[in-house]
This record gives structure tokens, C-alpha cells and sequence, in this order.
């Protein structure tokens, strides 16, 4: 990839910093629109290294309670993936530096059409994607066209890979690895360090990309534990959780909530600071 | 949008699907988590070890006829026949199988497959609850821990077969999110996979998923066709000249028509239209759907401009699932099979229509498949047959029915 690339420098920076970095998920739109957009913008500041950004879908088969309610909030309040591309293309307004990944199902961009969407979401300033249901098996589909059109194609790698599975998925893989610490769905367990470390050695000796591990990550001790063996932390359930914990009884985002999320934020990078 | 199918060659047989990407032209592949491709390639190569196991078939064939109770009749419905005033009328008499209707036929073929694997425990979706009982009956008798995940909606509307799990030892999962039917049970059955991919094997209950499933499932409800082929044979001394199946996900309909797909046979598949295919309060997903991608597999969904499911609406919550198994939709698009829709109002009369001129009370699903073919055996001549799958007993549905009429019990 070419010197514009924003995610290696983005690991880049962290290895000279000597430490490794905060990826924080939010869903689009959620739970409005603006409230969204202004969280996003606020993420780099308050301690996301590189944020994931989720494409709403209706029905999230990978995700666990949290993030499918995070789903539905956005779709209830408009969201498209239309919006989620004019969300990033509006960060990019005030931020340069921090990589931007869309992580989600198929189906929308399918529907979108593939290599308009690959277009639209490279002018857009979109870094990469992560396609929860498009497997190596499934590369022909968008893997491809993101590839060659200029797009990170970020995989997840899991517990369930075993070696002949891990070269596959690693084959097409660029900008940096997902490890999913857990076979299960976000928002549930979490792994113990020492097996993620364990595993990780393993994933290791077929790649020098930089590894992030996610999935069951809530607590800035975790983050930091991680942080120890792995590139990058993910983190997504808890500040889902934490947008949840500050909405009213009919759902509307409460005036506090751009701190409450931004101070979590805060204290989950801390982890990684000290 | 449209991407090219990647069987493009002319075509010799429609029985030869999929490939070996598990695709049937456009539609089919393997749409799912790479934490679950290990499992579903472990899959793909024990179903063919199986499919080449003499014992494997033995097994199957051995309960398929004294537990199950095949072969399942296939009757003449004379009464109806003469009511109507056209073609001869045919029943293949599914929903006389132990349990009441054809799911049982798949449930127990997967769960040989599932004990040859060494899999501890058995999960399952359920919309009717015909396929959880199916499931939740196999297990019992295999001794498997069930559980079966059923839309919170489903749970209300199919209150007999809720017990009948319970009874069989199943435990159910009552699911809200969504509207609380199929589509939504089986997100949360994927997500139980997910979570428990050593010990778990996933019981789906028709053809649609992640291949291999599409194919599993059709090659264990194809006993159906093959009876009826033999039996229609044996009682006519030739092919029938139209076939007739309702579809939810499709697995009765594939059983059926699979077999009779190369013979010049007439063939169609009949969705549910609910209030009417210019509501949006309805089923069919071939006529009223596009290609899109879900739960494992491309296939015609609902769903709106932004690649968002629709909510599927039927009065049978066997036929109330927003897709369709991948083989129909290449079926559709290669003109083979017709597919239409019925609804609500005139399912419930093909219902009444049964029980009175048949004495045989109908599950809501196949009800839907004879409203159709009350619609065509009029225009048709009488030396010519039509089939009709009877793929369920009605039983499940009485509360529903009376509901609809008005009535109370
Ligand atoms: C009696 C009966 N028929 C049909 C169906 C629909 O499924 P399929 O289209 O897979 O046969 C069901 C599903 O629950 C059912 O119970």
C-alpha cells in the first residue's frame, strides 16, 4: 500500500510509542444520526487509536445482545449504509490520521452493488472492512474488487482456525489481523490472557501483520492485559453499553452522553498508557 | 448488483446442483463466520462419507419405515376430484408420518449424521414448531440434550407443539428479538453455534443455510418423490403431469419435486402470500423478493432498497420465513419451476375445503398448496394428475384457524 496508508502508519506510530493501540466499535447512527456522528469525531481525541465503525444490519447473526440493539436503535433512526459512508466522509472533514474500518454483514452492500461501493467508500476515506460473513471461501464477492480498489480487507481469525485454516484466512488478509479471543458472539465472555498470548505465538509464526484481539474485551485491565501480548485492543459491547446507559425512557440520547462515552474511552486507553 | 453465475454452461440436468462452492448458479455458498467455516467443512466431508456408507443408508432406511412409517401413502382424493371437476387429484400423505408432518424425514437423517460425528448436542430453529418436534423427537430417541430456539410469537400462535417439546424432553428458547418468528430463531440458533462449536450440531430444518445444508436437507426429504414416483407408477402406470408444494424455506417442495425435475413434468412451488402481494404483509420471496444474501446463503429475500430484511407475514408460521432455499430460487430463474402464491383468506378456505370433502384436517402450510391446485384442477382435463404434497396435519393449527373464523374454544 502507499505511503497514505493509515493504517501502518497508524502501527507505526504505536511501535515507536511502545505501546499498543485502543480500536474502538461503534455502530453508525446509533442511537441517532448526530449524536453518532459527533461520537465519532470525538473518539480520535479521547483515546481510539483506529475506529471501527459498524454498518447497521437487521439481522446481526454474529453479535450479541448489545450490538444487536445497537443495530436496531440506528435503523430505527434512519440509518443506511448510505449514512454510514456520509458519516466517515464527514470525519474525514477534520481527520486524516486515524484509520477508519467498516465492519459488518453483506447483504447491505451487496444491495449497494460491490465495486460501487468499493468506489464510493475509498472517496469517502474508508480504510477497510471487516465482512463478518464473507469467508475466504467467499473472496470473489467483495475481497477482491476491495483489494484492488484500494482497501484493507481486515479478517477475523479464530479460536476454531487451525493451521491449514489459518493460511488460507491469512492469505488475502492486509492492514492488520482480527483475532476473535472467543468462539461465541460479541458482548459475552471473554478469554484469559495467557491462552490469547498462546495463540497469538501461533497466528505469529505465519504473519507479521499486527495483531488485534477482540471480543469480550469490557474493562480498561483487560485492555491492558492485551495490550501486552497483542497489537491492538478492540473494544465494542462496554461503549455500545455505556451509549445504552445513557439514553431516557424513550430511547433519545440524554445530554451526558458524549462525555459518559468519550470518559469511558478515556480510561479504556489508559489501560495502555500507563 | 447482479454478479455472474458461475454455472453459465447449457444445462443437461436441473438434479446436478450445487457445485463445489455449494452454489446453484447465482445462489447458495457458504455466507458464514469464520468460526463457524471449520465446522461446516467437517460438515460437508462427514455427509459424504455418510451419503457413501451402506450402513448409514441402512440406518436411515431402517427407521425411516418403522419409526417414521414410510413409505407414506399416496391417495387418490376422489371426493375432492369430483368436487373440483378436473384433474385427478392425488395426496402424498406426509403429514400421516410419526410426528405429522415431513420434517421428521430430515431430522432423523441429520441426527444419524450428527451421532456418526460424535456431536453431544443437538440445537434447532422452529417456526411451526413442526421441525422442533421433529428435532426434539429424534433426540429423545437418540438420548441428545435439545434445544430449540422458537420466535416469542410463534411460541403463542403454536402453543400444542410448544408442549410437545416440553413433553419430549427439549428445551425451548423463547426468542424476541425481531418480530419473533423464524428468521429470528434462526439468528439465535446461528449464535448458539457460534458459541458452541465443539460439542453442537445444528439440526436446520429445511434447505436453506450454509451448504452443505441446502443439498443435506433436500437429499433427506427426497424419499418423498421417489416413493411417489414408484407409487404413482404402481397406481397409474405413468408420471404425473403436475406437482404441487407449498414452501417456507422449501424442504417438502425440493422433496418432492427433486426427483421429478428431468421428466416432463409440470412443477410448482406455492408461497405464501398472507394479505396479498401488494401489501407488505406477506411470504413470498421468489415473487415478491430479490437476490440477496442471509443466514449462510445467497437466495430472494424481502427486503427493503438498503439490503434491510423485511418482516415476513402468513397465517402459517411454517411458511412465515422472509427467504428461500437457494435451489428454488436457481429453479425459478431458470423458469423450471413455477412458483405462485396464495393467501391467507384462501388457505383457510382450502382448509375447510379438506376436512369437509376429505375428511383429512390439513396442516395451514399445505393448505396454502391446495388452494392452488383447487385454482388449476377446474382448467384442466380429467385424465390428467396432479400431485399434491400433504406435507403436514393440521392439528397445530386448530386455535389459529378458529381464531380466524371467529370462533372459540
Ligand atoms: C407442515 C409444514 N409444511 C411446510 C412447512 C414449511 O417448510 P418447508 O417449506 O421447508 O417444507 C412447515 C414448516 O414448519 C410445516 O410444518
Amino acid at each position: 500500500m502507499s505511503s497514505g496508508d493509515r493504517i501502518a502508519s497508524t502501527f507505526e506510530r504505536l511501535r515507536k510509542e511502545g505501546r499498543a493501540g485502543l480500536v474502538t466499535f461503534v455502530t453508525a447512527g446509533d442511537p441517532d444520526p448526530g449524536t453518532s456522528q459527533q461520537l465519532m469525531e470525538r473518539l480520535p481525541a479521547a483515546g481510539a487509536d483506529i475506529i471501527e465503525l459498524g454498518m447497521p444490519f437487521s439481522d446481526p447473526m454474529a453479535d450479541g445482545p448489545a450490538i444487536q440493539a445497537a443495530n436496531l436503535r440506528a435503523l430505527a433512526s434512519g440509518a443506511s449504509l448510505i449514512g454510514t459512508l456520509d458519516m466517515v466522509r464527514r470525519f474525514r472533514q477534520n481527520n486524516s490520521d486515524t484509520p477508519v474500518i467498516l465492519m459488518g454483514y453483506f447483504n447491505p452492500i451487496y444491495q449497494y452493488g460491490p465495486s460501487r461501493f468499493v468506489t464510493d467508500a475509498v472517496a469517502a476515506g474508508v480504510d477497510g472492512l471487516i465482512m463478518v460473513d464473507l469467508p475466504p471461501e467467499e473472496d470473489e464477492e467483495l475481497c477482491d474488487p476491495a483489494r484492488t480498489g484500494g482497501l484493507h480487507w481486515v479478517r477475523l481469525v479464530t479460536p476454531t482456525s487451525n493451521e491449514g485454516r489459518l493460511k488460507q484466512v491469512l492469505q488475502n488478509t492486509s492492514g492488520f489481523i482480527y483475532y476473535v479471543s472467543i468462539a461465541g458472539i460479541t458482548g459475552t465472555r471473554s478469554a484469559a490472557a495467557s491462552s490469547i498470548g498462546e495463540a497469538l505465538t501461533e497466528v505469529r509464526k505465519h504473519t507479521q501483520l499486527p495483531i488485534a484481539v477482540g471480543f469480550g474485551i469490557n474493562t480498561a485491565e483487560q485492555v491492558r492485559e492485551t495490550g501486552e501480548v497483542a497489537d491492538g485492543a478492540v473494544v465494542g459491547s462496554a461503549i455500545i453499553r455505556e451509549i445504552e446507559n445513557n439514553l431516557d425512557e424513550s430511547g433519545r440520547a440524554k445530554p451526558e452522553l458524549l462525555d459518559q462515552v468519550t470518559g469511558l474511552v478515556s480510561t479504556l486507553s489508559g489501560g495502555l498508557r500507563s | 448488483m447482479a454478479l455472474t453465475t458461475r454455472n453459465s454452461e447449457p444445462l443437461e440436468s436441473y438434479r446436478s446442483g450445487p457445485d463445489e462452492h455449494g452454489r446453484f448458479g447465482l445462489f447458495g455458498g457458504r455466507f458464514v463466520a469464520e468460526t463457524l467455516m471449520p465446522l461446516i467443512l467437517d460438515l460437508e466431508t462427514a455427509y459424504s462419507e455418510a451419503q457413501e456408507s451402506p450402513e448409514f443408508q441402512r440406518d436411515f432406511d431402517y427407521y425411516a419405515a418403522h419409526y417414521t412409517g414410510r413409505p407414506s401413502p399416496l391417495y387418490f382424493a376422489k371426493s375432492l376430484t369430483e368436487s373440483l371437476g378436473g384433474a385427478k387429484i392425488y395426496f402424498k400423505r406426509d403429514e400421516l408420518n410419526h410426528t405429522g408432518s415431513h420434517k421428521i424425514n430430515n431430522t432423523l437423517g441429520q441426527i444419524l449424521l450428527a451421532k456418526r460425528m460424535g456431536k453431544s448436542r443437538i440445537i434447532a430453529e422452529t417456526g411451526a414448531g413442526q421441525h422442533g418436534v421433529a428435532t426434539a423427537t429424534v433426540c429423545a430417541l437418540f438420548d441428545l440434550p435439545c434445544v430449540v430456539y422458537m420466535g416469542a410469537t410463534d411460541i403463542e400462535r403454536q402453543a400444542p407443539n410448544v408442549f410437545r417439546m416440553k413433553l419430549l424432553g427439549a428445551e425451548i428458547v423463547p426468542v424476541t428479538s425481531g418480530t419473533g418468528t423464524l428468521k429470528d430463531a434462526m439468528n439465535d440458533a446461528l449464535r448458539d453455534w457460534v458459541a458452541n462449536v465443539a460439542d453442537t450440531f445444528y439440526i436446520i430444518g429445511t434447505v436453506a443455510g450454509p451448504h452443505p445444508y441446502p443439498a443435506m436437507v433436500r437429499d433427506f426429504q427426497s424419499i418423498i418423490g421417489r416413493e411417489t414416483k414408484e407409487q404413482m407408477f404402481a397406481a397409474e402406470g405413468r408420471l404425473p403431469d403436475t406437482l404441487v408444494a407449498c414452501i417456507g424455506g422449501g424442504s417438502n417442495a425440493m422433496g418432492l419435486f427433486h426427483p421429478f425435475l428431468d421428466d416432463p413434468v409440470q412443477i410448482v412451488g406455492v408461497e405464501a402470500g398472507g394479505y396479498g402481494l401488494e401489501t407488505d404483509k406477506h411470504a413470498a420471496s421468489l415473487t415478491g423478493g430479490r437476490p440477496g444474501v442471509l443466514h449462510g446463503n445467497r437466495t430472494y429475500l424481502l427486503q427493503n432498497e438498503d439490503g434491510q430484511i423485511d418482516d415476513a407475514h402468513s397465517i402459517s408460521a411454517g411458511l412465515d420465513y422472509p427467504g428461500i432455499g437457494p435451489e428454488h430460487a436457481w429453479l425459478h430463474d431458470h423458469g423450471r419451476v413455477d412458483y405462485v402464491s396464495v393467501t391467507d383468506s384462501e388457505a383457510l378456505e382450502a382448509f375447510k375445503l379438506c376436512c369437509r370433502a376429505e375428511g383429512i384436517i390439513p396442516a395451514l402450510e399445505p393448505a396454502h398448496a391446495l388452494a392452488h391446485v383447487a385454482k388449476i384442477a377446474p382448467t384442466m382435463d380429467k385424465e390428467q394428475i396432479i400431485v399434491m404434497n400433504l406435507c403436514g396435519r393440521g392439528d397445530k393449527d386448530i386455535f389459529t384457524v378458529a381464531d380466524a373464523l371467529g370462533v372459540e374454544i
